[in-house]
């Protein structure tokens, strides 16, 4: 797969504020990226620069091949974002809406309609397209903007926290349909989000911190550089739990033995064969992750 | 042209979707009408009565139509602008409510998303402004009607660059405004002040020379200027033809800025059109081309 964004040495600063330093990193055409950080870690910094709707200091940012210094028209065109607070307008129709941020790109006519309808179909909203943007639930208005930021086919769709507030079920509809869509048109998503499961979903996983990358690789590189493994015995005896490791914690119907990784629990397993009846191994979560790399939890969804 | 079409057409419904900017915009020329005609109707109606000397007779029918004429020039020629500045909000709530950032991740051309905000405002500002030069002209017909059609046509033509005008001059100021606050005092700076800039509250010849000079200089004086010549030309005329002497019609429309001077010099019907309309198109230019060299955000 191509590299569709290079990030080379990019910096930002705000005045004395180091908001982006010596950032560099690279995201794979069609993969699922999360770009994970606290707020004010430098997410939306390094999304503008993207964008090329912020000046950065220094480094290099190709897009699709393309240097954003040279070509940001071009870029904008590969790019939908996803806000994550809706940003259309709340007083015009869903169409209307929808028309009027297809006409920023020059779709207009026969082509927006024909797209309208991909979209409307795709996301279930052929009946809103008449309602009042305001009008609609958060759901509702979520599909509606994930629809404009695909409006001109973007090769990169960037969701900036795009979950956040929504019920499970409009979740995991949004989900399916985004990862419907980038599966049948190769698609690169980038994504924020403060739901850990959701990024434990990707491909790749950068995790930025005070400006500065402080852990890439994929969810389970990480799992397996900065978490532990943990068995779960269900039904078993305090005392023989005790006996196999001291590092234990209760758990509800049984014992958690925290372990450093998956060869250490299989050796464990193997040489006390007879005290694994009722069990499970699991890996750390990337909530683990987020708080072993950074020391902070993120805020939503399941973290706390 | 298909975008920049779809772009004013949102500028416009949006506009219209905020049922109180509308009516406010609406309104606020009629509130100065009815204020006017209240309290400086029969100051003004005492202005022209000195004018005459004593034992002069002029139909009262021609004072009144003096003072309407007066009125309602002053009304469209502060409305023109202020109406504008009223009108032209969405560039700045779209910069407050942040959907500006949906448009700058966008590849828009920058002169095509400046002009659909000119535009719109433009279609606005000229309705509520066309709706009050009806409103005015039906004031005028109750007191005193000497306008031939061809000043109503050429009413509604200064109308038009004056409006032209106004919206291009608050199209660069709320370039700059980025909140509801700040456009709140701007207009409120604007309608206090721009009445007297214009010369619509007080006419400039009573000013000092020196400020007479100065405003000779802003093109929105000779908008009150043409608005007046053409609101009042057929009331002179009468009184021409009523044995009113020369002299004396062209000292009251000196005291009116019917005529104005540029150092002394007079300035013609024409040139005021060309200095109006030329001021108008040179400031949408600049409109336009800040927002073409608008530099990428740094903060």
């Amino acid at each position: 797969m191509n590299n569709i964004i290079e990030i080379k040495n990019l910096t930002k600063s705000y005045g004395e504020v180091k908001a982006v330093q010596d950032v560099s990193f690279t995201v794979r055409e069609g993969e699922m990226f999360a770009f994970l950080g606290v707020n004010g870690a430098g997410k939306s910094t390094t999304i503008n620069i993207m964008c090329t709707t912020l000046a950065k200091d220094s480094g290099k940012i190709f897009i699709d091949g393309t240097d954003i210094d040279n070509d940001a028209l071009s870029v904008k065109n590969k790019i939908g974002v996803v806000f994550q607070s809706s940003v259309l307008d709340r007083a015009l129709t869903v169409k209307d809406n929808l028309e009027h941020r297809a006409s920023l790109y020059g779709i207009t006519g026969e082509a927006f309609k024909q797209r309208l309808d991909e979209l409307s179909d795709t996301f279930d909203f052929k009946d809103l397209l008449g309602r009042t943007l305001g009008k609609l639930s958060g759901g509702q208005k979520r599909r509606i903007d994930i629809a404009r930021a695909l409006i001109h086919k973007p090769k990169i769709l960037i969701l900036d926290e795009p979950t956040t507030g929504l019920d499970p079920q409009t979740r995991k509809l949004i989900w399916d349909t985004v990862n419907d869509m980038r599966k049948k048109e190769n698609m690169t998503v980038f994504l924020t989000t403060h739901y850990m499961e959701e990024a434990a979903e990707a491909d790749y996983v950068v995790i930025i911190d005070s400006g500065r990358i402080v852990a890439k690789g994929t969810p389970l590189e990480l799992k397996n550089t900065y978490t532990d493994d943990y068995i779960t015995l269900y039904n078993a005896d305090e005392e023989a739990v005790k006996k196999l490791s001291p590092n234990y914690s209760a758990v509800k119907n049984g014992y958690r033995i925290t372990v450093p990784n998956t060869e250490s629990a299989t050796s464990l397993i193997v040489n006390n064969r007879e005290a694994f009846i009722d069990y499970e191994i699991t890996k750390g979560k990337m909530d683990d992750v987020f708080l072993a790399v950074t020391g902070k939890n993120l805020t939503g969804g399941d973290s706390k | 042209m298909n975008s920049l079409f779809i772009i004013t057409k949102r500028n416009i419904k949006l506009f219209f979707k905020d049922k109180g900017m509308f009516f406010t915009s609406l309104i606020t020329p009629m509130i100065l009408l009815v204020l006017y005609a209240t309290f400086l109707g029969n100051i003004y109606k005492d202005t022209f009565m000195s004018v005459f000397p004593a034992g002069f007779e002029v139909k009262e029918s021609l004072i009144n139509a003096c003072v309407g004429g007066q009125l309602t020039s002053s009304i469209l020629a502060v409305s023109c602008v202020t109406v504008a500045f009223c009108s032209n909000m969405l560039m700045v709530q779209d910069k407050a409510n942040s959907t500006i950032n949906d448009f700058s991740v966008t590849p828009v051309d920058k002169r095509v998303m400046s002009l659909g905000y000119y535009i719109a405002t433009l279609f606005s500002t000229l309705l509520i402004c066309f709706a009050a030069t009806g409103i005015c002209l039906v004031y005028v017909a109750s007191v005193g009607f000497y306008m031939s059609l061809v000043d109503v046509l050429l009413l509604f033509l200064d109308v038009f660059i004056l409006v032209l005008f106004g919206v291009a001059i608050s199209s660069i100021i709320n370039f700059f405004l980025s909140t509801q606050g700040q456009i709140s005092a701007v207009g409120s700076i604007i309608s206090a002040a721009y009445g007297f800039i214009c010369g619509a509250y007080m006419p400039i010849s009573q000013f000092s020379e020196g400020l007479r000079d100065v405003l000779s200089f802003m093109p929105g004086t000779y908008g009150t200027s043409l608005i007046r010549n053409h609101a009042m030309r057929g009331v002179l005329e009468e009184m021409s033809q009523s044995g009113v002497p020369e002299e004396m019609i062209k000292g009251i429309k000196d005291t009116i800025d019917c005529n104005i001077y540029i150092f002394d010099t007079p300035v013609d019907i024409g040139t005021m059109y060309l200095i109006l309309g030329g001021s108008a198109v040179l400031l949408i230019a600049v409109y336009v081309l800040m927002n073409v060299f608008k530099r990428k955000q740094k903060n």
